[in-house]
């Protein structure tokens, strides 16, 4: 048996000879793996943002909103008329099942000043279990607490953005602010969240009591209305159940008819998530077959050098079997070749695929994960080829007759 | 002792309907250190027959002991590692790797017969030193001339060390100076390293060197004498 060290020394001296070719051989393997790497980057970066923008609004959640008003057949945009109310809150509290957590909310766009400052921003009325289903974590200060509002005292909690416009790099903490004309203390500063799956500023946001906000803030016409309810299952399995409870909750507190249309309406963000992922997967999947097609184009190259190799070093093979090669020693040899040229071409192509993915990023702006497994994947599927490719040259070389092969000019 | 022993050989060829014996009935034994020549024109079945001996060919019929070992019930493995042991092939062409170094040329009988990179290195250079090319161990085929040339192919033949050696018109493609040259070192060879050598030409004058001439016509010996017989007929011919 041929020790490794020796054919892998002839073969890249084989395959030096021929420089150029060797490189352009290649450069099939390089395009496929380098597309493949970008591929799986781009779109396992989409699915890691879809994640954790899925993961910022909470998961297992129910958002319930009322339904379009319909004014003679015309119907309005979305919670045009306020049907929700806090006893409808308070029912689906009570007598739903499976439900880990439920918030009311009311927002409202409101001018806000603090000294000489003043910013507008959405002002949104809520209770405490808000920041538990949407994820949003106290930065410093205090949450509100069962008399806030109980009583609906004048307290608000800033998103990070508010805060700086308002405040800069003064604690914000105890300071009184104004909404509209009327004053609020600053009680607590939440975390950062950063942009939503839609691209909205989710820091760009106050939050007062929810009795406040109805009794002082909001000039409603439907007194004790609430614009939706955030609820949050206790986990995934018992979502659609919660769904099912709500709904027929609603309905008897509204008194609508089986025939009739609901006047509220029922938003399963795991839906959604499930959507917007398997469209994600069909993506990455046709891209990935596209990167598939083009290495196993990559590999027909190779096999294709390889053949016109053989039969132009077919007196080497001849040789070599005259001084003691076996049929098995020049197989080797020949595999050895195709197997370097596709590894080279493979590693080549996943540094080529790593800066691609990088240029995508910082030029297209394109969210890029770059995962281990891809590029284990793309190296074990380039050697697959060299060697799959590479067989039949390999084959065909280990049976040339010596006569003839040593006769060959 | 006979290191090669050729009984009844029969290969045939057949081109369509017609056939023919390129080897017809051919015994021969060559005792171990013995310096034979075969002679014959083109088509007379001396190649077919060096191919025999080489393990590169098996007649149709007939028996062939290599060191005492029946060589025409072997696999082509066991052929490739007998060709590797017992033989080392000098042809007229060269057939030197192109592109590769004199030294690695030497050195490849070594690497099928697995013999580690260091001994390799060190028995290649001590087969260049033997053929008087010491100092051109890094040089390409194309960069030395024939004589040269044929030397790193007695070096590759010699490095395995094996008892019986297969030129096949080594001097062919050489000028008369450098034949000379290239014929001293087989008879060098054949009495100081005691190699058996087997020799193809169609030169009288090359056939001089050796000690037994052997004469195919026809796909049948003719001829099989002792150089000095042959050198008598032959001056009483002219």
């Amino acid at each position: 048996m041929l020790d490794f060290k020796s054919i892998l020394k002839m073969a890249v001296v084989s395959l030096k000879i021929n420089k150029m070719r060797s490189m352009l051989t290649s450069l099939g393997i390089i395009i496929g793996v380098s597309a493949v790497i970008i591929m799986l980057a781009v779109g396992s970066g989409a699915s890691k943002k879809i994640a954790s923008d899925m993961e910022s609004m909470g998961s297992n959640l129910l958002i319930i909103r009322s339904a379009s008003a319909k004014s003679g057949g015309v119907r309005m945009g979305m919670g045009t008329k306020p049907t929700l109310t806090m006893k409808d809150a308070q029912a689906i509290e009570d007598k739903a099942r499976g439900i880990l957590a439920l918030a009311p909310y009311s927002a409202e766009s409101k001018q806000i000043t603090y000294g000489n400052q003043n910013w507008s921003t959405s002002v949104a009325g809520t209770t405490m279990s808000y920041f538990m289903i949407r994820n949003y974590e106290m930065d410093s200060g205090r949450g509100f607490i069962q008399e806030d509002t109980k009583n609906g005292t004048k307290v608000a909690i800033l998103g990070q953005t508010v805060a700086s416009e308002l405040f800069g790099d003064v604690d914000p903490i105890g300071k009184t602010i104004r909404i509209g004309n009327i004053p609020f203390r600053v009680i607590g500063l939440l975390k950062s969240k950063g942009s939503s799956g839609m691209g909205q500023d989710q820091d760009d946001i106050i939050f007062i009591p929810i009795t406040t906000a109805q009794r002082k803030v909001f000039g409603t016409d439907f007194p004790g209305t609430v614009a939706m309810i955030n609820v949050k299952a206790q986990n995934d399995e018992v979502l659609s159940i919660a769904q099912e409870d709500i709904t027929s909750i609603l309905k008897a507190r509204h008194h609508i008819g089986a025939k009739q249309d609901n006047d509220f309406e029922i938003r399963n963000l795991a839906e959604m998530q499930e959507t917007i992922k398997s469209a994600t997967k069909t993506m990455s999947l046709l891209l990935g077959a596209i990167a598939g097609v083009s290495l196993i184009v990559g590999g027909i190259g190779i096999m294709n050098i390889m053949l016109v190799s053989v039969t132009e070093r077919t007196k080497e093979i001849g040789i070599r079997m005259a001084i003691g090669a076996k049929a098995s020693d020049i197989r080797i040899q020949f595999l050895i070749e195709s197997f370097l040229l596709s590894i080279s071409g493979g590693i080549a192509g996943v540094l080529v695929g790593i800066a691609g993915a990088h240029l995508m990023h910082t030029f297209a702006g394109m969210n890029i994960a770059i995962t281990f497994s891809s590029i284990i994947l793309s190296l074990g599927f380039s050697a697959c080829i060299g060697i799959g490719f590479g067989y039949y040259p390999a084959y065909k070389a280990s049976l040339l007759n010596p006569i003839d092969a040593l006769r060959y000019e | 002792m006979d290191l090669i022993e050729v009984r009844h050989a029969i290969k045939t060829y057949s081109t369509g309907e017609e056939s023919f014996n390129a080897l017809d009935d051919v015994s021969l034994t060559v005792k171990k250190g013995e310096f034979v020549a075969i002679m014959g024109t083109s088509g007379s079945g001396k190649s077919t027959f060096m191919n025999m001996l080489g393990a590169l060919d098996k007649p149709n019929s007939g028996e062939y002991y290599l060191d005492g070992q029946d060589m025409l019930n072997l696999d082509s493995d066991s052929l490739a590692e007998v060709r590797c042991e017992k033989m080392g092939f000098v042809f007229q062409g060269f057939n030197l790797i192109s592109r590769t170094s004199a030294l690695d040329n030497v050195c490849l009988p070594m690497i099928y017969k697995g013999i580690p990179e260091a001994e390799r290195i060190e028995r290649g250079k001590k087969a260049l030193e033997i053929v008087g090319l010491k100092n051109r161990e890094d040089h390409m085929p194309n960069q030395m001339s024939g004589g040269q040339q044929q030397r790193v192919a007695i070096a590759r033949a010699l490095v395995n060390d094996a008892p019986l050696i297969l030129a096949d018109e080594p001097t062919g493609n050489l000028d008369t100076k450098t034949s000379i040259e290239v014929m001293e070192f087989f008879v060098a060879l054949n009495e100081k390293l005691g190699k058996t050598i087997v020799l193809v030409t169609h030169e009288p004058d090359i056939a001089e060197y050796t000690q037994r001439i052997v004469k195919f016509k026809d796909g049948k010996i003719v001829l099989d004498q002792p150089k000095e017989e042959w050198l008598k007929h032959r001056n009483r011919e002219t």
